[in-house]
Formats: C-alpha cells, sequence, structure tokens
C-alpha cells in the first residue's frame, strides 16, 4: 500500500492542477506558493534541530538574483535553477561554517545579520543591482522551447511542483536517516552526540546548506515567476514569512511547508482583495489561532481531522 | 603483567579551591571490572570527564592502549574506542529507545548517510539486540520520555555499549535506580560486558554493588587514590571504612 503521505501528495497534486486549470489567476499564486514551500522545508529541516533561522530570505535573493544576472548569458530555465540552488548552496556552506557553530537566539539573529547586509548590497550598488528598481528578468526558455506566456506559466508551475515532489520525497527520506535523526539529538542532547564521536556542527552544517540550495531553488522559481526581482526579497520580512509559514503549516511532515504555504497565500489573496487595509491583520489572526489552538500547525489539524477518521474506518 | 589498557598518572584538577584530584594514579586492566568508590564530591565523576576529554587535566598525563590522550576532544577519544554513560541518563528525549541506541550504532558504522533510514535492516536488528542484552527489547518503540529511571539507565548504558568501546566508563549506574531492581540492572550490565569482553570503569556508591560486581576497587578520597584492591580487602580496610564507607552512611541516613 502508498503511504498516506504519498496519497495527500498526489492529491494536492491533483488539487493544484485543477485549481490552476479552473481559475487561470491562481496559476501565479499556486507557483509562488510550491516556490516558497521549497524554501520553508529548508526552515523545517533547521527546526528539527531546535533552530529557527530568521534569514533565509538571504538565499531566497541569491537565487533570485542569480537567475536575473544570468539570465543574458544563460537563457533555459532548466539550466538556471540548478545554477541558481548551486551558488545558495556554495553561500550557505561557507556561512554555515560560521552559523552552524551557534545555537538559538544567535543562531537566528546572525542569520538575520547576514541577510539584512546582503539586502543593504542589494539596494546601495545601484550601477551592479539597479537598486530598489530591481531588474527585469526575461522570459527564459524552457529546454530550448521559448514558450508564450500561457504555456510558460503553465510550465514553470508544473516544474514546481514536480520540485516540490522529488524535493519533498528525498527530504521524508532524509528526516528518518541517520543525518536527519541526529537533528533532532541536537535539539535534545547535543553533547551526546559528541561522546559518539559525531559533530553536531557538522550534522548541523549538512542541513543548513540544504536548506540554503532549498531558499536559492525556491528565489530562483520566484525570479522565473514574477520576472522582476528586488532587493525587497532579502528583507527580514521575508524571512519572517517563511518562518510564518513553517509554524502554520506545522513541522510533524515534509507536506506541512506546502500545505501552510498554499493556505498563506490564498488566504493573503483573498484577504487582500476583500480587507485591502487589514490583510496583515487577517494573516495574524491566523496565525494566533494556530499557535492557541493547534500548535502542531495546519499539518498536525489535518492529522487530528482526518488520520483518526481513516484509523477508525 | 601486561600493559594497562588505560593508565593515568600525575592527573591532576582544581575547581577554586577543590582539588578534585591531585596526583592521581591509576591503571585499569585489559577485561577488568574497575569500581571507583569515594566521597561525594571527591572527584570520581571528574575522573570519567578529563578520560572522556570533556575536562582538561591541569597536569598529568592519561595512556590509553599506550596513547597519550590527554586534552583530546570528546570526539576523538570516542574514536579510539572510550565510551561512558552518564549518572543522569543522556538521552534523545524525543526519540524511541531504538531510535537512541541506533544513532550510536549509526555512530559507529556509517553516519553519513543522508537518504537511507537510520533504522535499516543492519542497524536495527543490531540495536534490537543489544536492547535484548540490558532487557529493553520490548520498550525499544517506547519513547525516552516514557521510562523509568532504571530502564533510562539501562538505556544510557545500551547507548554506550553500541559504541563497542574498549573501555566503557559509567557513572553510577545503579543510582536512582529502585533498591529492588538494582541487582538486576546490574547482573544485565556486567553479564553483557563480560560477554563482549569489554573493560570497564564504573563509579558507585552502593558497597553491596561493588562487592558483587568489581573485580577490583579504587577508593578516592581527597583528590588522590587512598587504596586499590581486591573488594574484600579493600572493603575491610579501617582506613576505607573510616575515609569512604562512613561518610556514605552518613548520607544514605540522610
Amino acid at each position: 500500500m502508498m503511504p498516506r503521505a504519498t496519497i495527500v501528495a498526489l492529491l494536492g497534486t491533483v488539487g493544484i492542477l485543477a485549481a490552476a486549470a479552473l481559475a487561470p489567476w491562481l496559476k501565479f499564486v499556486l507557483t509562488v506558493a510550491l516556490a516558497k514551500g521549497l524554501a520553508v522545508m529548508g526552515i523545517l529541516l533547521l527546526l528539527r534541530a531546535g533552530q529557527v533561522s530568521f534569514g533565509h530570505a538571504l538565499y531566497l535573493s541569491i537565487g533570485a538574483y542569480t537567475v536575473a544576472f544570468l539570465r543574458p548569458a544563460v537563457p533555459d530555465l532548466l539550466v538556471l535553477l540548478p545554477l541558481a540552488a548551486a551558488v545558495a548552496l556554495g553561500v550557505g556552506l561557507v556561512i554555515g561554517l560560521f552559523v552552524a557553530r551557534y545555537r538559538d537566539i544567535f543562531f537566528g539573529m546572525l542569520n538575520l545579520a547576514f541577510s539584512m547586509v546582503f539586502h543593504s548590497l542589494l539596494e546601495k550598488l545601484y550601477a551592479i543591482t539597479k537598486g530598489t528598481d530591481g531588474i527585469r528578468v526575461f522570459r527564459p526558455t524552457v529546454a530550448g522551447f521559448a514558450l508564450e506566456r500561457l504555456p510558460y506559466e503553465w510550465a514553470v508551475l508544473g516544474l514546481a511542483l514536480l520540485l516540490a515532489l522529488g524535493l519533498g520525497w528525498l527530504a521524508a527520506r532524509f528526516l528518518v536517516s541517520p543525518l536527519g535523526q541526529a537533528l533532532v539529538a541536537i535539539k535534545t542532547r547535543e553533547t551526546r552526540l559528541e561522546f559518539a564521536g559525531v559533530s553536531a556542527r557538522r550534522v548541523l552544517l549538512v542541513a543548513y546548506a540544504a536548506s540554503a540550495a532549498l531558499g536559492g531553488l525556491a528565489g530562483a522559481l520566484l525570479a522565473c515567476t514574477t520576472l522582476h526581482v528586488t532587493p525587497h526579497l532579502a528583507y527580514w520580512t521575508q524571512s519572517g514569512e517563511l518562518v510564518f509559514i513553517a509554524i502554520l503549516g506545522g513541522g510533524g511532515s515534509i507536506l506541512g511547508p506546502y500545505l501552510g504555504s498554499v493556505v498563506y497565500e490564498l488566504v493573503r489573496v483573498y484577504a487582500a482583495a476583500a480587507l485591502p487595509d487589514a490583510w496583515q491583520m487577517v494573516l495574524g489572526a491566523v496565525l494566533l489561532g494556530i499557535i492557541l489552538f493547534a500548535s502542531r500547525g495546519l499539518w498536525g489539524l489535518y492529522e487530528d481531522l482526518v488520520m483518526r477518521g481513516w484509523r477508525r474506518a | 603483567m601486561s600493559e594497562p589498557l588505560l593508565s593515568a598518572r600525575g592527573l591532576a584538577i582544581a575547581f577554586g579551591g577543590v582539588r578534585a584530584a591531585d596526583g592521581v594514579d591509576l591503571d585499569v586492566a585489559e577485561g577488568e571490572i574497575l569500581a571507583i568508590i569515594g566521597p561525594n564530591g571527591a572527584g570520581k565523576t571528574t575522573f570519567i570527564n578529563m578520560t572522556t576529554g570533556y575536562l582538561r587535566p591541569q597536569a598529568g598525563r592519561i595512556l590509553f592502549g599506550g596513547e597519550d590522550i590527554t586534552g583530546l576532544a570528546p570526539r576523538a577519544i570516542v574514536r579510539r574506542g572510550i565510551a561512558r554513560s552518564f549518572q543522569i541518563p543522556q538521552l534523545f528525549a524525543e526519540q524511541t529507545v531504538i531510535e537512541n541506541v541506533a544513532l550510536k550504532v549509526a555512530a559507529r558504522r556509517g553516519f553519513w548517510r543522508a537518504f537511507t533510514p537510520l533504522l535499516d535492516h543492519t542497524t536495527a536488528s543490531e540495536a534490537m539486540r543489544l536492547l535484548e542484552q540490558v532487557g529493553l527489547a520490548q520498550l525499544a518503540t517506547a519513547r525516552a520520555t516514557e521510562l523509568n529511571e532504571g530502564a533510562r539507565k539501562l538505556t544510557d548504558v545500551a547507548m554506550a555499549m553500541a559504541l563497542e568501546p574498549r573501555l566503557l566508563l559509567m557513572d553510577e549506574p545503579t543510582s536512582g535506580v529502585a533498591s529492588a531492581e538494582k541487582f538486576a540492572v546490574m547482573d544485565t550490565l556486567v553479564g553483557a560486558l563480560r560477554a563482549r569482553r569489554t573493560t570497564a570503569v564504573f563509579v558507585e556508591h552502593d558497597m553491596e554493588v561493588v562487592e558483587r560486581y568489581a573485580d577490583r576497587v579504587a577508593v578516592w578520597s581527597q583528590g588522590k587514590i587512598l587504596v586499590a584492591g581486591p573488594p574484600r580487602e579493600v572493603l575491610a580496610d579501617p582506613a576505607v571504612l573510616r575515609e569512604v564507607i562512613g561518610v556514605e552512611t552518613a548520607h544514605a541516613g540522610a
């Protein structure tokens, strides 16, 4: 029998494709949601070790700006995405060597500091980055084909879905592997890992680098969806948003980030349309409700409601 | 006589004004089970901490299998074959008993795997075998936080044994264990150690346990080894009775 999470993931895929077909304007929202879901999955890896990064917008923006800078030289989406992930991975490894030595508030704040430095560089180095004007990204080709707007949007959505499914599957395997389990051990009893001959720093570095790569990939997808990158992508509110979605979705499953991300984007779009001046309040109220009444996030809520029903059946 | 497995020479360390070790010489022979006894705060745990790299002695040397391991990092010492358990069990609270032990098994035989399960066939069956040896097989899937103190102690020791050390250092394996259980716990532990021919040092306050299970006893008092020898002789020594066991009884009554 297929694992339940796989069934839910496939149902979610069908749901997203159906929604995008029925309401074409949702394609954009859902692609953005899937891209952010990838980045939030990286946040989830760090949360397993009890660490919260308030600076992962750094990797979003690195991925996005990699696409913006390389697009003139590298025209294809299928090359740009791995390149962006690789650049973010490289930066993540270097910064990770430093931040993996710290825990808790220091870990969170150091990440914030790095992202804010990068944000101000993006703003100030106008000659290179065009500052707050940002850089327009011309629609890349997909596997060599220069697509019109509509098929292009479908292609990016499809690619985002495939990446979410494939990398989600890998991440789920990672969480039960020795390294993934060691992350949980870091959260509860780090010294005992050292007394097993395992470097906790190195374990955290692996997770950190993976989360950076996921962030870079997410940023690249965002750039290819919005076709415009600005320094705002590196701003601390973006980092906060990723943590927000992680808590909203719940850390109990790799599907949590995607569930959280889709709900977040939909609430945001509808709340912004219905209450243009107060949509942040709606989001805040939703998160408050989740923390107070469903601390395991939307995924936990789903488990309580549905899984219990399945077990009874 | 062959060279001792562990050899401490002139170990000294002080915390503020307290000399926890003040020129300690101690040898542990391959295959023996040595108990260290002494008053509370004498420095017994400090000895374990220095041997495992958690503390660096201010003077003296520690040789393991002839190699100087003084001041090496805990990780480097573990890799050379010294493992420890803790007076207060140090478990991975969010994980199950078998995951706790399997992490240690994996640490020994291939930890840097990212996409195959921790509990793959070989790791899980080895962890299970260890749990059977310490009598915890039935609790394998219980969460570490759900265990009673005896089971926590046994899990803690099983985690150390999973590293297949040449030398195992145990800090008060029976403290916190219900007195009705303590012999059962020790029977299991010592049985497993002897079956694996693991050399062991354990710090202990319970003289009955020491007499029953130790091959040799070292008495740690005022930063020095007062005397070392077979349990029967040492525990009958008037100086030991006065220095250690008298104090012990007073503590036990308090």
